[in-house]
């Protein structure tokens, strides 16, 4: 059974139409790239997954079970975690607090108005685990603003990974990073275990390469090229689109 | 780093036990009645102030609707009992009233945010006063409806002035206490992340419609106790207290003494209500050194009265801390 299916997906702002009829099957554990020039539909099509956006047609499904009408807040609960190009932390509180609140998103006690959650510690452990798989869990304590964009991207993946999810979405990961910074992260990445499944919208063509096996490329909203990597760095239609710059 | 951290706590468990000496003993060291009826004021519209600030602060939604909730809680107490129903009972329906009222509010005021939120409350609590004001077989209209005499709980009369500051120091102290274990709560803790991060939030597998209406529940529940405990302290309810300028002037309160705090709300409380009732007997015009005192404020400290003390007490003890060394060090610091 496949982690994710869409089939059929269609999105038009007004007379704009952003995807086009996108059919996309990834199996489990696999770690699928998703490119494709600016304006091609990616994080539109990441939305119509996460359910931000309503589809027009067409329908998503997840481990076979359809989910095209589940509202957005209920999917992290079926196993489905995302980050945001555009780093979308809360930035007046600790990084742990981030990730516990990551962790009590799925949890019945984020209904709970009585008990400490600073002193529970179930969510200080957890949070901690997450924050050391992405190399963090010495600087849990530090108050988001006092730490550089490389920290926040990774911060972004721990609460990802804190949810434990079965399929994975990540937007840009690698967006305005240094080598450095860059190099961290693909770590993080590297280290998540196979029984997640992980697709990934990436601009960064060296490190996402080395990162999918397979990639589909998006142009207008529409899938032009899909397979492994030599195939679809070697498709003239993707020395076109993209990389014939 | 945990020594501190206790040190401070200690000076926090002080202050608070001073606050509640001070409280307590308000009856035996002010002189005369008018000052314990200032003092139950106080409380009564720091209950208010509070149910406002879990909105405007830990939930990021202003209203300026909260008079008409505060003034249709006490307009049920006033009307069930001039009704001929004893005070238990009207008290219940007040605060049922209160309650629904304030469901309603939510439903069709949660359909938007911000500014949206702050006009569709705007027209409710108009809409409220309007009613008060011309539905004149349930309300009298302009004349208002007067209440006669107080509840006597346990056998304790609350006519008696000291009493009723007695009864609004225990609810007071309740309230706080509500509203302190509520921000620390995991409820709280999602809260105030739909009021920095609502995307996030339902992307994490929260229910942002959801968590903000039972905030507005919790909002309005303060508020329909302070609109009873006011009702029973005036003795009298008149569509003046529906007013907007009685929504904005509770908004005041929690602006000014800051909001998403818990000690803000009550010093805001303190503020407005020692001036409208203490300087106005020395001042005729008491509304302009009150707006005086607000422009001080937005210049001085526009996050509100207590955390910019906090910060403006911090500047001076680090300006100090950093005198007699050289202040190499303090550059670190500085967002």
């Amino acid at each position: 059974m496949s982690a994710l299916t869409i089939s059929g997906l269609n999105k038009s702002f007004g007379g704009l139409h952003v995807t086009r009829g996108v059919d996309l099957d990834v199996q489990p554990g696999e770690r699928r790239l998703i490119i494709g020039p600016n304006g091609a539909g990616k994080t539109t099509l990441f939305n119509l997954i996460t359910g931000e956006l309503t589809p027009d047609t067409g329908s998503v499904s997840l481990f076979g079970q359809d989910i095209t009408k589940t509202p957005s807040r209920d999917r992290p609960h079926l196993g489905m975690a995302r980050t945001y190009q555009i780093i979308t932390l809360f930035g007046k509180d600790t990084i742990i607090h981030n990730v516990r609140l990551a962790l009590l998103g799925l949890s019945p006690m984020r209904w709970n108005p009585w008990t400490n959650l600073r002193r529970d510690d179930r969510f200080t452990e957890a949070g901690h685990k997450a924050l050391a798989r992405v190399g963090l869990s010495h600087i849990a304590d530090r108050p988001l603003s006092q730490t550089s964009y490389g920290e926040r991207r990774r911060v972004e993946i721990a609460m990802a990974l804190a949810q434990e999810p079965k399929v994975l979405l990540l937007d840009e990961p690698f967006a305005g990073l240094s080598i450095d910074e860059r190099r961290d992260v693909h770590k993080c990445l590297m280290a998540i275990p196979r029984d997640v499944t992980i697709v990934m919208i990436e601009h960064n063509m060296d490190v996402a390469l080395e990162f999918a096996e397979r990639i589909t490329l998006l142009h207008f909203g529409e899938v032009i090229v899909e397979g492994n990597r030599a195939e679809v760095v070697n498709d003239p239609r993707t020395r076109e689109v993209y990389l014939g710059h | 780093m945990i020594e501190i951290f206790s040190a401070t706590n200690k000076l926090r468990f002080i202050a608070l036990a001073i606050a509640l000496v001070a409280l307590i003993s308000l009856p035996f060291w002010v002189s005369g009645i008018y000052y314990i009826n200032v003092g139950s004021q106080i409380l009564f519209f720091a209950v208010f102030a509070l149910g406002l600030n879990i909105l405007v602060g830990y939930a990021g939604l202003v209203s300026l609707g909260h008079a008409g909730l505060f003034g249709i809680s006490a307009y049920a107490t006033a009307y069930m009992l001039q009704q001929g129903f004893g005070h238990t009972t009207a008290v219940a329906v007040a605060l049922v009233i209160g309650l629904a009222s304030m469901a309603l509010f939510a439903v069709l005021s949660l359909r938007s945010s911000g500014i949206g939120f702050i006009m569709i409350t705007l027209a409710l609590g108009q809409i409220l006063w309007g009613l008060a004001y011309r539905w004149i077989s349930v309300t009298d209209g302009d004349n208002g409806i007067p209440v006669r005499g107080r509840p006597a709980p346990f056998g304790y009369s609350l006519t008696d002035p000291v009493n009723f500051y007695y009864a609004s120091l225990i609810i007071f102290i309740v309230a706080v206490a509500m509203v302190f274990i509520f921000v620390r709560s995991p409820f709280g803790a999602a809260l105030m992340g739909t009021r920095d991060q609502p995307r996030r939030m339902n992307a994490l597998g929260y229910h942002v419609w959801m968590i903000r209406f039972y905030a507005c529940l919790f909002s309005g529940l303060l508020t329909a106790v302070s609109g009873i405990l006011f009702v029973y302290y005036t003795n009298f309810i008149s569509p003046q207290t529906l007013a907007l300028t009685s929504s904005a002037e509770v908004l005041l309160m929690v602006i000014s003494g800051g909001p998403g705090t818990l000690l803000g709300p009550i010093v805001g409380a303190t503020l407005v209500v020692v001036i409208k009732t203490v300087v106005s007997g020395f001042i005729e015009r008491w509304n302009f050194l009150l707006g005086a005192i607000f422009v001080a404020i937005v210049i001085l400290v526009p996050e509100g009265i207590v955390p910019g003390s906090i910060r403006l007490w911090r500047l001076i003890v680090r300006k100090r801390a950093a005198a007699p060394p050289a202040p190499a060090a303090t550059t670190e610091r500085t967002p």
